[in-house]
């Protein structure tokens, strides 16, 4: 694919412009933070860090985290940086737990946003010759107002749908020849399971490129969908905290996501002590919001797991860029000192061909961790053989090792045996907690 | 010629081999002959019995994962030596069983012996010639 940029001299900038830029921008952002937010002023007067410390991007580990119970204490203004009579809009996170947080954007702020969901949509190929169909909620979540706005600044003909109304999605993406389509990835899923039944084939349907986010999905995932729409389809990554989809998204190579990092600073740290880990390592991913006006979050942990990496790629961007997150510090299981996510073993069981239903059971027994893990058994595996079944299990844990770094034990249970609670399956039982 | 056998995964609980039979006979279908294989994880089941397309249907409805597999059945004398003699000679032929089970019949002077092969028509060959008896669909519904 020929290469397009949205704003070139920033994407393809070279290395030491960008953190001469990004400093300049982090030295304006502490002082703009400790002036007039009083709530992070106390967390620097704590740490004994003043605006004159920060100096460029590399005093940045100086600064105080954020986590998201700051941001429910401080519900609904006490982050707030501009008055409110400069804010123009307002996003919320949906909130499954505790407080809802609130995010607040000045004009300004709306801008940068719809900027970086525009070199999001001209990064897959997009131009002002596209229909771009937003299937994203619009609403307090940022998903479909976020690529509304990048589509507009790109010069689309934007197509505000919302989620929802399969039907009606069909008929417009057919009858108005949407070429992009922005949604999350299961509903993107979902709409080329019903396109199939309705009889279209890949090569009828008029899109060319997806770009899905706001949930994790995988690999796999991402083959089904373009194989089913006949699309590239692309990542993109954003939380309501920092703005919206388009902190990073993902470029031709579909390698990773490239960070607009002169508006996000991402860093990795190790989620136990807090301390910076070199490029490459995995760890917890955290943002700096460098220019945004009226909610700017500094040093924000996103509990997202991740690896950061500035090799070349092929599209000519010299923008960072973040893996997947392999999940969230939550779901993190550290297992005889090994970091172990249940997205991994789920990927091992796709690639492996059986179900995702499996339970992970943690227990320490002399002062070993136990590591086993339950997976169901397929039709299409059974066998009447008991060593075809031990073979099975052992070839499954010979897998895990290779992804995991430690050796699990596995053992295949019948069908629907493991323990669902309201219709969930329990992914992990971690018995040591119990001591 | 080969007889069907159902194999069934079962959890190492207790109660589902019986929860298995119970549902079997309340359907109104005889068991022939029983084995299972246990490991510390699971268990599977093999089943001999007289209308096996049914006992499938039920059994899967209930949502048991089951395999109809095709087996050798072999009619031993009720003597001693005679089983050693049919293994004997599918090893000197080079057949490997990978298990086999065996059940009596309830009125005949006969065992009978339920032998898993990869190559079940090579392994019938053999016994055939060794002067042995195989059993038949028609033999199991006498049974
Ligand atoms: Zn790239």
């Amino acid at each position: 694919m020929a290469q397009n940029y949205y704003q070139k001299e920033i994407e393809t900038m070279p290395i030491e412009e960008m953190k001469k830029l990004q400093s300049e921008k982090l030295v304006k952002q502490v002082k703009h933070v400790y002036e007039n937010v009083p709530y992070y002023k106390s967390l620097m007067d704590e740490k004994g860090v003043t605006p004159d410390d920060i100096k460029s991007i590399d005093d940045l580990h100086k600064l105080p985290f954020l986590t998201k119970a700051d941001l429910r204490d401080a519900y609904p203004y006490g982050l707030l940086a501009k008055p409110l009579e400069d804010c123009v809009r307002l996003h919320s996170t949906s909130g499954t737990t505790g407080r809802r947080v609130v995010a607040f954007y000045t004009q300004h702020d709306v801008d940068l946003w719809d900027d970086c969901c525009a070199r999001a949509i001209v990064a897959v190929g997009g131009s002002k010759k596209d229909v771009c169909q937003v299937a994203y909620g619009y609403g307090l979540f940022t998903g479909g107002f976020g690529l509304n706005g990048g589509a507009h600044k790109v010069g689309c003909l934007t197509l505000p749908m919302s989620s929802g109304n399969t039907e009606r999605q069909i008929q417009f993406m057919t009858d108005l020849q949407a070429t992009i389509l922005c949604c999350t990835p299961s509903y993107a899923a979902y709409i080329g399971e019903a396109l199939k039944e309705q009889g279209y084939k890949p090569e009828d349907i008029p899109l060319k490129a997806g770009i899905f986010g706001a949930e994790p999905w995988t690999e796999e995932m991402r083959q089904s969908i373009q194989d089913t729409l006949g699309i590239k389809a692309y990542d993109i990554y954003g939380l309501t905290e920092s703005t919206g989809p388009g902190v990073a998204f993902e470029c031709s190579e579909q390698t990773g996501m490239h960070v607009n990092e002169d508006h996000f600073f991402a860093e990795i740290i190790d989620p136990d002590t807090g301390e910076v880990l070199p490029e490459g390592s995995k760890g917890e991913l955290v943002f700096t919001s460098l220019d945004k006006e009226a909610f700017p979050l500094l040093r924000y942990r996103t509990r997202d797991i991740c690896v950061l990496s500035r090799e070349k790629c092929s599209c000519g961007r010299t923008l960072i860029k973040m893996a997947k997150p392999m999940g969230r510090t939550d779901d993190m299981l550290i297992i005889r000192g090994v970091n172990v996510f249940p997205s991994q073993i789920e990927t091992v069981l796709l690639k492996e061909g059986y179900e995702p239903n499996y339970q992970i059971v943690v227990d320490r027994v002399n002062n070993n961790d136990t590591f086993e893990v339950n997976v169901e058994m397929t039709a299409d595996k059974f066998t009447d053989k008991v060593s075809d079944i031990l073979a099975m299990e052992k070839s499954l844990a010979g897998a895990m090792k290779i992804m995991l770094g430690i050796n699990p034990t596995v053992h295949l249970v019948a069908p629907k045996s493991i323990a669902r609670s309201e219709g969930k399956a329990v992914r992990v039982i971690d018995k040591r907690k119990l001591v | 010629m080969a007889i069907k056998q159902l194999t069934v995964f079962v959890e190492n609980k207790q109660g589902t081999v019986v929860s298995i039979t119970d549902t079997l006979a309340k359907n109104n279908i005889n068991l022939r002959a029983l084995s299972i294989a246990e490991t510390q994880d699971f268990g599977i089941l093999r089943l001999i019995v007289n209308d096996e397309a049914a006992a499938e249907k039920i059994l899967s409805e209930t949502g048991y994962l089951i395999k109809m597999t095709d087996v050798v059945g072999v009619k031993i004398g009720d003597a001693p030596g005679k089983l050693t003699a049919a293994l004997k000679v599918l090893d000197e032929n080079d057949i490997n069983v990978d298990y086999l089970y065996a059940f009596m019949a309830r009125t005949e002077k006969h065992a009978y012996v339920v032998l898993r092969v990869e190559d079940n028509c090579k392994a019938e060959g053999i016994l055939e010639d060794a002067g042995f008896h195989l059993i038949t669909k028609e033999d199991i519904d006498k049974i």
